[in-house]
């Protein structure tokens, strides 16, 4: 049975989770001294440890442990006193040991919460845990058509990511957020992202797997106050998709519910070319990992020095950020939120910091300049000009050596290549007429060449002067200071 | 009895050893006098004891994050039952778990 | 027989730093030994093709007035579970039948630069489990006393080498007394450091919370060299100690117990030991006390509770540590259609019963619902022995008793008896949960057999150089009581 989202939200209730999985921008790997660059050659970045040999011993990467503390505080989570790393025993052929290093019923980082903002609202985000564990190896699944696991005769497995740091970031449920839940969802992930960014942790490359989301969804009869069953929804790996699992879940949930069915509890798959999930193969075994505390590995007790010392060196996290530029430019939430998802926080500060007004900064990079960076499919920050020189021309505007227009021929040419704003008005000979002698024969041109528009105006319909501008700015070629034009016309009307 | 002769298949399948009938009809009553046998820690009064998983009391023993040498491919591989594409070649993966 | 293969280390060293003799003279003498005997000891799977070689560059290394090292052109035997490059590693098993590690396990590094001749790969019982031997898919080894009995194990092969004058030392690894019940059992000195206290890196895991490599030799101050040579902090390995090396050499020289505290453990005695094994220990008492120490008895009330939490939580850490022998990276591949089958199949075709047997038992001690009444229990005991222990030390220096509760056995008697087979190891086990260091001396021939027993010594974490002071002053004293060393009474070899 089909159910859309609008008739599922009309009768269900849902709550989502995320589980994150962040490969840590370490130069080594977490128990060994294997460099993590993406991309190498096949079994090139591996020795005894990462392979697993016989008789080989991890030792924990202290930067691993700093970069999941960064993490930990930066979600306002405590951080564990005193913790251990566990063995989580399964077979599976990218894994080496046949058990996963990873951490159990004592992890690094618990109990925190990130503020998510979405549709000019905030909603705060429960954070149940932080915990370090090691990635696994990377399989080519070969014969079959699709290249997927399914179907394929035989699988090749590059061990170069065996070992990687990883952090699994887990939320609690998050209930309450009814329709939003989808774009809830999204934004926590878009949130953790840029928080992992500004901590310099990783390079967080959803589309490299660097940072990739399961998302656990279940619903409830709406009011009914019970929480459904949840299933597991793996291989979320881009901020849309995690939308669209989310909201397909609910769907499909709802669909279930409404054919008198249970939802089972699952793990499902995320086809990121339907947007639909489908259940993962079932097993003929429930799952028993074994947990135990790894004995090759000793006890990780942060001292409350060096966690100090982390938390004096976090930079201005994302939220405190939004804090003080919604304060200082005097921004709504939802003007906020288009600056970010623009991407043009970072340059929008830089131009202010250089001279220019908030309003100017953002006027600029979010008009003229995000239609350039979209024309060309690029970030507004790629763009080859910097935040001086959209300060330089929000000063010569200021100053009425520009207008709008000639300012949008200026930033042509800085684009161009042309050299700075000042050479480009140069070069171009694109300076405002502000000699009022000249300006004062066009006006008159236009008063002449349009006696009935100049009679109106006279009459005291201020307003019609508007299209006697018109005709001066084009006899000026858009050169004249309209608003000087405007006193003009008014003054030889008057 | 401690364990019975299936629970022995199941661990053991969990284990991944295709235990044959015969080993089975073995090991299973020799785990069952092992088992009632280890079973004896249980007499013990260890209220509010806490565990030891590690004799040393050692903490916080790192590394740098300063990476060292790799094994060539040539010896990663050495001892591999089958490789292709210098990866390691393995028989078709019936399950994701 | 070659007189040099009846030196200890200490002389061999001396007498090639000294140019009496080569290297290449010692190796080829205990080569020579080792090809005599083989037949009848099986103690090797593996003899070194580059041993001549290697002690050519030792030689060559003289000749050029280059330092030695301590123990320069000494032959060394190796348990084969250590990585070695140029050797194959085979833990005694099927799973692993001619895997050459692609690197080289932190003690052997140290040996080699040590000076010491790796001279071969030794039998042990399969991944380390076991008291015999009976468990090497490579048939066991056997006891020099008597080719009929076991040489111990699981370390066994490195004892009979040893005991046959195969090598003067060898390294072997102690999880519950795989060290110090095959140096009983064959009338030879055996210890477990400190845990922490020798690199486990390169040692092929059996349980890594208990795995303890350590020295094999015919006499006290020979286990003391290798001790020292093959010790100390190593930074592959998490677990070891960042602290100095116990001056275990020169308690060694010391060999004196004049007002040492020595504690009897009073749990260790009675039903299922063996009157022979009792008589020799009780004379070793005695004899200490005449040496001037203060020996008092001393309960250890949780001890009888370490074989069973001994045999949770080692199986435990072994179904996880054994788990990588799935025939997909190295080893025995057995030939099935997916991977899952494949593994199963390896698996089962490359462990042997025992293997088996505590991968099974781990596996179920570690599931969930079993946790807390079989793992989590376990590791309660091993604090409430760790306590005992403590207490122990706070009123004695060192802790005695047998090292093994009866002496060698036949090959075959306890070979499909798993619970009789790990009484082998009830005195020993207590120091592994521990984690202190312990030693196994000569102290004589039980009566009814004529086979050795050994004394088994216990000291606090990194108190290892007491085990020589104590091993050293039984030693001097009962040599000159008997007017020779133990072994020299073994007539089990035809060579």
């Amino acid at each position: 049975m089909t159910v859309t989202y609008e008739e599922a939200l009309q009768k269900y209730e849902p709550v989502f989770g995320l589980e994150t999985h962040v490969e840590l921008g370490t130069r080594t790997k977490m128990f060994c001294g294997c460099p993590t660059a993406f991309g190498a050659e096949p079994n090139t970045q591996v020795c005894p440890v990462c392979l697993g040999l016989p008789g080989s011993l991890p030792v924990v990467n202290q930067r691993a442990i700093e970069f999941a503390i960064r993490i930990g505080l930066a979600l306002n989570c405590s951080i564990a006193s005193w913790c251990r790393f566990a063995r989580k025993n399964y077979f599976y052929p990218d894994m080496p040991k046949n058990f996963q290093i990873s951490q159990y019923d004592e992890p690094l980082c618990t109990d925190g919460y990130l503020d998510v903002l979405t549709g000019g609202e905030t909603v705060r985000v429960g954070i149940e845990r932080v915990h370090l564990e090691e990635d696994t190896g990377k399989s080519l699944h070969v014969g079959g058509a699709t290249g997927r696991i399914q179907g394929a005769e035989y699988s090749l497995v590059d061990y170069n990511r065996s070992g990687i740091p990883l952090v699994e970031i887990v939320t609690k449920p998050v209930p309450g957020t009814g329709y939003l839940a989808p774009e809830v969802a999204r934004a926590y992930v878009t949130e953790l992202r840029d928080v992992l960014r500004t901590l310099g942790v990783s390079d967080v490359r959803m589309e490299e797997g660097s940072m990739r989301c399961d998302v656990n969804t279940s619903i409830a009869a709406r009011g009914s106050g019970a929480w459904g069953t949840r299933t597991e929804t793996k291989n979320v790996n881009s901020l849309r998709s995690v939308e669209r699992a989310v909201r397909s879940e609910i769907s499909r949930q709802a669909g279930v519910l409404d054919a008198g069915e249970r939802v089972v509890q699952e793990t499902r798959h995320f086809h990121e070319d339907t947007g639909v999930t489908t259940s993962g193969r079932s097993k003929e075994e429930a799952q028993d990992y074994r947990y135990f505390p790894e004995p090759d590995l000793v006890p990780v007790a942060p001292a409350d020095e060096w966690v100090s010392s982390i938390r004096a060196s976090l930079p201005e996290l994302p939220s405190a950020r939004r804090a003080r530029l919604i304060s200082a430019w005097s921004l709504s939430e939802l003007e906020f939120e288009s600056l970010r998802n623009a991407g043009a926080l970072d340059v929008v500060e830089a131009t202010v910091a250089v001279g220019a007004s908030p309003a100017d900064a953002r006027k600029w990079w979010l008009g003229e300049l995000a239609r350039k960076a979209n024309d060309d499919g690029i970030e507004v920050s790629a763009l080859p000009i910097t935040p001086s020189d959209v300060a330089r021309i929000a000063a010569l505007v200021k100053a009425g050596t520009l207008n709008d227009r000639l300012a949008r021929e200026v930033i042509d040419g800085v684009l161009w290549g042309e050299g700075t704003p000042d050479e480009v008005v140069e070069k171009r000979g694109l300076a405002v007429v502000s000699d009022d002698s000249a300006l004062i024969a066009a006006v008159d041109e236009a008063i002449a060449a349009h006696p009935d528009v100049a009679e109106k105006v006279r009459g005291g319909k201020v307003a019609a002067a508007g299209a006697l501008v018109g005709a001066v700015m084009k006899a000026t070629r858009g050169q004249a200071d309209a608003p000087r034009v405007r006193e003009l016309i008014l003054e030889r009307l008057s | 009895m401690a364990i019975t002769r299936d629970e022995v298949a199941h661990l053991a399948r969990l284990s991944r050893l295709a235990l044959s009938d015969e080993e089975l009809d073995h090991l299973a009553p020799q785990l069952d006098q092992i088992i009632s046998s280890v079973a004896q820690v249980q007499e013990v009064a260890a209220e509010g004891i806490p565990p030891t998983s590690h004799a040393t009391g050692l903490t916080n023993v790192f590394r740098d994050d300063e990476p060292v040498a790799c094994l060539s491919p040539a010896e990663a591989l050495f001892g591999a039952p089958a490789e292709e594409l210098q990866r390691f070649k393995v028989p078709r993966i019936l399950v994701e778990e | 027989m070659n007189e040099l293969t009846t030196k200890t280390a200490a002389e061999l060293a001396a007498a090639v730093a000294g140019g009496e003799v080569s290297a290449a003279e010692v190796t080829a003498a205990h080569l020579a030994r080792i090809e005599a005997v083989e037949g009848q000891v099986n103690a090797f799977l593996h003899v070194a093709a580059d041993a001549a070689a290697r002690a050519s560059e030792i030689d060559a290394r003289r000749a050029a007035g280059a330092p030695l090292g301590p123990l320069g052109g000494v032959p060394v035997a190796v348990k084969d579970l250590f990585a070695t490059v140029g050797m194959p590693t085979t833990c005694g098993s099927r799973i692993l039948e001619g895997w050459h590690p692609p690197y080289e396990s932190t003690i052997t590094r140290r040996l080699r630069e040590a000076g010491a001749i790796l001279i071969g790969k030794t039998n042990m019982d399969e991944f380390a489990m076991g008291s015999s031997t009976e468990n090497s898919a490579y048939g066991p080894s056997h006891n020099p006393w008597d080719l009929s009995f076991v040489p111990g194990g699981s370390s066994g092969g490195s004892a009979a080498a040893v005991a046959a004058y195969e090598a003067p030392l060898a390294l072997g690894t102690d999880t519950g007394g795989s060290i110090r019940e095959p140096a009983a059992v064959c009338g030879i000195v055996g210890t477990k450091p400190t845990y922490g206290g020798s690199s486990r890196y390169g040692v092929v895991a059996f349980a890594s919370s208990l795995d303890t490599p350590g020295p094999l030799a015919r006499s006290v101050l020979d286990a003391a060299l290798l001790h020292e040579a093959m010790s100390g902090h190593d930074p592959m390995d998490s677990t070891s100690i960042d602290a100095p090396v116990p001056p275990v050499v020169a308690a060694a020289r010391q060999a004196d117990v004049a007002g040492m505290r020595i504690g009897i453990v009073s749990e260790f005695s009675g039903e299922g030991y063996q009157p022979g094994v009792m008589t020799r220990f009780n004379e070793a008492v005695e004899l200490l006390e005449s040496l001037g120490a203060k020996v008092t008895e001393i309960s250890c009330r949780h001890f009888k509770y370490a074989m069973p939490a001994y045999y949770l939580i080692a199986p435990s850490e072994v179904s996880s540590n054994l788990a990588r022998f799935d025939g997909m990276r190295y080893g025995l591949r057995a030939s099935a259609s997916s991977a899952e089958e494949t593994m199963s199949l390896s698996r089962d075709a490359g462990f042997g019963d025992e293997a088996k047997r505590r991968i099974v038992l781990g596996t179920y001690a570690l599931s969930s619902g079993y946790y807390d009444a079989y793992y989590g229990k376990a590791q309660q005991v091993r604090t409430l022995i760790i306590r005992d222990f403590d207490a122990a030390f706070e009123q004695v220096d060192v802790l005695v008793s047998p090292s093994s509760p009866t002496t060698a056995f036949p090959i075959g008697e306890r070979a499909d008896d798993p619970i009789a087979m790990y009484l082998a190891d009830l005195c020993t086990i207590p120091s592994n949960l521990a984690g202190n260091a312990a030693i196994s001396v000569p102290c004589g021939l039980a009566p009814e057999n004529g086979l050795p027993v050994g004394l088994h010594v216990m000291a606090p974490v990194l108190a290892d150089d007491r085990l020589y002071r104590v091993g050293a002053a039984v030693e001097a004293a009962f040599e000159s009581r008997w007017g020779h060393p133990l072994l020299t009474e073994a007539k089990g070899l035809s060579a």
